[in-house]
């Protein structure tokens, strides 16, 4: 795309004021230079160039400065008069011109791209493309940021791109207002960039999503691409080029919500592991066995039913329009939001209830109506629009799924360690009992605060210290890159919970004699303070050093000559 | 026939030629150089570069440069004139006219260049 210069095309689209600007000053300068005048001692004088162009100049602009530099004659003044109206009218139209230029939309969207270009160039460090600001494009965006990672976002509602700048995040996002589905605008969001490392497709459309994906491959292969796919159609098309993941939002949620239903540990382990900084910890639920009742049986109701009749679990379908949805046929008829409803589908005696339809005044409605026939159910709420969050944290939820930010959440986690995406799947073929004493693991390691994961790959430059050492052929044994660089004898408040060998191999959970070996890409879970050490450590070769031997090397040629001399009269008395 | 050309063009030759006129002459003359052709010059260099202004093809930007140092030039003659006429006490000398004709002679080759540019467009687009 050309880079236009908003100068030359102001200038240009001011040619006539500007020429007419010129035109009047020349007329009336050169009228009072040509018109005789007298001078004091009454003798014909004629105004030069000089004063010409001085008269002139003040007397457009602020008129009253008087005649100088002697009185005018009648001639003068008469041309004077002209001269005023002139050059005012003149003035006028130069700057109301300007000034309409500088509204015009098409101009104004022009300055917007132009500064919006200028801030993408000044980005140094990588960054992702997040298309679509909606509830999880926003809750994503403020998570990268949290964590220091740069965001850039395209987004082609206006009003969603005021929220963006109204929004107070840690790092600065530019925002783009543009059809993210046209390639145009990626290359003006810096699709083509260097430093761009990922896009994420996070449009309500399926088709614009594809779009981005391949616009994404064709222009900058190689950069990572994650969509948004709602249908199992677009889903095969978009993960079948390049590097590229898909999500589904209505099956990632309801493989959630089945999951807290189910396996409660497992859910939790995900809630931990995924969470964003700052968040509060979540705690953990005991949803009870037993029967429960199903409100709402559209894409999510469906996703979530297969799901919990999965797993054995009773479920009682309520749905409104059951020829629409294609609900199977005992199912009870109504919204769910009336008592009679409920009291059809067996409330009285239902362990939990999900209230998932797509209206979230009707769930919290439908919880409420439960709720007082059978105060001791385990209440579910499928949670549609952010803006809602107040209603919903007030109502006597147990559990609230939030659609933008579980996907967000998932987003995060993809985004941020590959490997963590890799250990999630991994947990979810544990039993909940692994689940459960992972759980008591991590949770002695932090605090109040939700875990961190991070990923340390053992080569020359994340982890020179590591590296080094088995290049020389010496073991280094897993447990060594989470001691405490302070004192050997203490563990760090960290552990490693999968390691990604040569070929895909992983291993879940590894054990803390483990041998490390060249190109294994650890991921390690716990405390914040905990990663800054375990990075000293895989850099720092004297610290290592320290943790695998407990003595401390001399760094320095001097230090190490005198040591080495030392070290041969030692061996040489030795031998006496 | 394209209008606009050909307010361009003439322009830009006016400019050169008015120029010239002022130029012409003994260089420390008085006499041999007109005030009036001085502003006239100006004012026709001025609008010449308005009309260059927004054009973003090469050719256009080279025009558009070489405008503004004619533009530079005669202003500059001006302010020498007005200094020494109104503001020095030895008023106008031989070695100041010689001073303001040769920054009006720059503007000459700057005008020159700007006529060989366009009398090379013209010929490479032959129509």
């Amino acid at each position: 795309m050309v880079r236009h210069n908003i100068i030359f095309v102001l200038l240009r689209r001011l040619h006539s004021p500007l020429i007419a600007l010129v035109c009047v000053y020349a007329v009336c300068i050169l009228g009072f230079v040509l018109i005789p005048g007298l001078d004091d001692k009454g003798q014909v004088w004629h105004m030069d160039f000089f004063h010409a162009f001085y008269f002139v100049s003040f007397m457009g602009t602020t008129i009253g400065f008087g005649e100088i530099p002697y009185a005018f004659t009648e001639a003068q003044r008469m041309w004077a008069t002209f001269s005023i109206y002139a050059t005012v009218i003149v003035w006028l139209y130069g700057i109301g011109f300007l000034l309409t230029v500088l509204q015009e939309p098409g101009f104004v969207q022009l300055m917007e791209q132009t500064s919006f270009q200028r801030k993408i160039r000044r980005i140094r460090d990588s960054f992702y493309l997040i298309c679509g600001y909606g509830d999880t494009g926003s809750k994503l965006v403020k998570a990268l940021t949290e964590s220091d990672i740069t965001a850039i976002v395209v987004e082609i509602d206006p009003e969603r791109i005021h929220v963006l700048e109204l929004e107070d995040h840690r790092i600065f996002v530019p925002g783009l207002c543009a059809d993210a589905s046209l390639p145009e605008s990626l290359v003006m969001a810096g699709i083509k960039n260097k430093n761009c490392i990922g896009v994420v497709a996070l449009t309500n459309d399926d088709a614009a999503n594809l779009r981005i994906a391949i616009t994404t491959t064709l222009l900058n292969p190689g950069v990572r691409v994650i969509a948004r796919a709602e249908t199992r159609d677009a889903e095969n098309n978009i993960s079948s080029f390049g590097n590229s993941q898909v999500i589904n939002p209505y099956v990632t949620f309801a493989g959630r919500l089945a999951m807290a239903i189910h396996s409660p540990g497992t859910f939790l382990l995900h809630e931990w592991l995924t969470s964003v900084p700052h968040e509060q910890l979540t705690e953990p639920l005991f949803p009870p066995h037993g029967k429960w009742v199903l409100c709402g049986y559209g894409r999510f109701g469906k996703a979530v039913h297969e799901r919990i009749v999965a797993e054995g679990l009773d479920v009682t379908i309520v749905e409104a329009k059951p020829e629409k949805t294609n609900a199977p046929g005992n199912v009870i008829v109504g919204r769910g939001t009336e008592a009679v409803t409920l009291e059809q589908a067996g409330i009285e005696n239902a362990a939990g209830i999900v209230a998932g339809t797509d209206d979230d005044a009707n769930n919290l409605s439908i919880l409420m109506t439960a709720g007082e026939i059978n105060p001791d159910l385990f209440m579910v709420a499928r949670q549609n629009f952010r803006s809602n969050d107040a209603i919903f944290e007030a109502a006597d939820i147990d559990l609230i799924m939030r659609r933008g930010s579980i996907i967000a959440h998932k987003l995060y986690a993809l985004m941020r360690t590959p490997l963590l995406a890799k250990f999630l799947d991994l947990a979810r073929e544990e039993d909940e009992s692994w689940a459960n004493q992972l759980i008591s693991r991590i949770g002695g390691l932090i605090a109040d605060k939700p875990p961190l994961t991070w990923e340390i790959d053992i080569n020359m430059t994340q982890a020179p210290a590591v590296f080094e050492r088995l290049e020389t052929g010496e073991p280094v044994q897993l447990f060594s890159l989470y001691k405490d660089p302070q004192n050997r004898d203490n563990y760090l408040d960290c552990i490693p919970i999968l390691i990604r060998r040569k070929g895909n191999q992983y291993l879940l959970l590894p054990d803390e004699h483990l041998q490390i070996e060249a190109a294994d890409e650890i991921l390690f879970c716990g405390h914040q303070k905990a990663r800054i050490m375990t990075d000293w450590l895989v850099l720092n070769p004297q610290v290592f050093n320290y943790i695998l031997s407990g003595e401390e090397h001399p760094s320095g040629y001097l230090w190490k000559l005198l040591t080495r001399h030392a070290q041969k009269k030692n061996q040489q008395q030795q031998a006496k | 026939m394209n209008l606009e050309k050909v307010i361009f063009a003439f322009f830009i030759v006016l400019a050169l030629t008015l120029n010239f006129g002022f130029f012409i002459g003994d260089i420390a003359n008085p006499v041999h150089h007109n005030v009036y052709e001085l502003f006239a010059a100006i004012v026709v260099s001025l609008i010449a570069t308005i009309l260059k202004f927004g054009d973003r093809t090469h050719i256009g930007a080279v025009l558009l440069a070489t405008s503004l140092v004619a533009d530079l030039q005669l202003i500059v003659a001006a302010i020498v004139w007005a200094f020494v006429e109104h503001v020095s006490d030895a008023g106008m000398t031989p070695h100041a006219m010689a001073a303001i004709v040769s920054l009006s002679g720059g503007a000459v080759l700057a005008n020159i260049t700007s006529v060989i540019l366009l009398v090379t467009e013209t010929v490479m687009v032959r129509r």
